[in-house]
């Protein structure tokens, strides 16, 4: 065992390989750990924030979900309802309607029973006067007894 | 057994922990042994430095492409060891400083891979040396006491650093003089700081360096036996795994502790 200027040599190496530690392996390598750590650190925080989220949306959808449920039964309410407002409409409308068919054809009928009313007196009256003419054509003149006939017409 | 057949044990012994040296021609004895301050041990120089290069040159590679993404194997290994070691200075050291643990990463790997040359068998690199001429080499660098005692003087020296940063000068000189004792007995003080202060790099460097010269001479030992080695190299070489981890940990940790201390005020 004898100590010599290997010493100084070795000092050396043992600074040198201080100084390349220092500068280039424990630097970057701290950085490097420190960021993953982060990076893990974030992405477990995203992770929880997504599971969160997911049970928000969850509840918000089930909600959406009722929400709409609830609004459609409303609309089919309405428009059962509307729908019986219209049959009651069209009930109404189709019985003024009737109503007034009914009362046109009435009318009508009225109208051409008087017609016929009217043309049977006529024919009555002709008929009368061709039978009396028949009966009295030797001793009556028509002519003579048409005011008479024409009043008889008016009593008809 | 060994390179060359006609050694001796003792010879074949001594030819393993002789580190190759150089030196000027000034310094060498008869036999051409270098001696005296000015000598270099290449073998530990060139093999930790190398080893340094390469395992650093790795993590500053896999450093440099890291990202924040899933990592890749490279990067995925460095970061394990580096968030290991990170752990134990966090938990350790409680200051604030740029420098901890990127020391405490360079000398739990730098040690480890140096220990870890210890698992080569002994005869492997000496044999595949000396076919290119070079005749001697010491292949664990840490078993150089000149290895340990580097680091650890570089760790006492930025352990005074430490202090003076933290605290100021006068700060770590009234903490100097005035405790454990109070200031009365400054004299007492001073000299048990100081004795406590010298006996932290010495132990640092002599647990290593024993350590590790220690296992290195049982694995010589073992291969002296012959065909017996066979069946007791491998059960020393898996629990000398062990000693290879927990004195490069030792030596981290210690140091943890020790600039702890030293950023501490008491």
């Amino acid at each position: 065992m004898n100590i010599n200027a290997t010493l100084i040599g070795q000092a050396i190496w043992f600074a040198l390989f201080i100084w390349i530690t220092m500068k280039y392996v424990w630097p970057p390598l701290q950085k490097a750990m420190a960021d993953r750590q982060a990076q893990i650190a974030e992405g477990l925080a995203a992770a929880e924030r997504g599971k969160h989220e997911q049970e928000l949306a969850a509840k918000r959808s089930a909600d959406a979900l009722r929400e709409a449920k609830e609004k459609s039964a409303e609309f089919v309410a309405q428009a059962e309802k509307r729908a019986q407002q219209i049959v009651e409409e069209a009930k109404g409308n189709a019985k003024v309607e009737a109503d007034k068919i009914v009362a046109g054809a009435k009318a009508e009928i009225e109208q051409e029973v008087e017609r016929a009313k009217q043309q049977l007196r006529e024919r009555v009256a002709e008929l009368a006067v061709a039978g009396a003419e028949k009966i009295l054509r030797k001793e009556i003149n028509a002519s003579v007894h048409a005011d008479m006939l024409g009043a008889l017409k008016q009593d008809l | 057994m060994s390179a060359e057949g006609g050694l001796t044990t003792t010879g074949y012994i001594q030819h393993h922990l002789t580190n190759l040296a150089v030196c000027s021609d000034a310094a060498k004895d008869a036999a051409g042994h270098c001696h005296g301050f000015w000598t270099f041990h290449l073998d530990t120089l060139l093999v930790s430095g190398l080893l340094g290069l390469v395992v650093f040159g790795l993590m500053a590679k896999a450093a440099g492409s890291a990202s924040s993404g899933v990592p890749g194997k490279l990067q995925n290994f460095v970061e394990m060891v580096v968030g290991l070691v990170d752990q134990q200075v966090r938990d350790t050291f409680h200051g604030k400083s740029a420098l901890v643990t990127p020391l405490a990463i360079t000398i739990f790997v730098w040690v480890f891979v140096m220990n870890a040359m210890d698992l080569i068998p002994v005869d492997f690199l000496p044999i595949a040396a000396g076919a290119v001429g070079v005749h001697y080499l010491k292949a664990v660098p840490t078993t150089d006491p000149n290895l340990t005692f580097a680091m650890s003087i570089t760790v006492f020296f930025i352990m005074l650093w430490m202090n003076v940063k933290v605290k100021g000068f006068g700060g770590f000189m009234h903490e100097v003089f005035s405790a454990p004792f109070g200031a009365k007995l400054a004299p007492v003080n001073f000299i048990f700081r100081v004795v406590e202060d010298i006996a932290k790099p010495i132990s640092l460097a002599l647990r290593l360096f024993g350590n590790m010269y220690a296992g290195e001479m049982v694995f010589i030992l073992i291969a002296l036996l012959g065909i017996w080695q066979l069946p007791l190299a491998l059960p020393w070489a898996l629990f000398h795994i062990l000693i290879i981890t927990l004195q490069a940990f030792v030596f981290m940790m210690l140091t943890i502790v020790y600039m702890s201390m030293a950023s501490e005020s008491h």
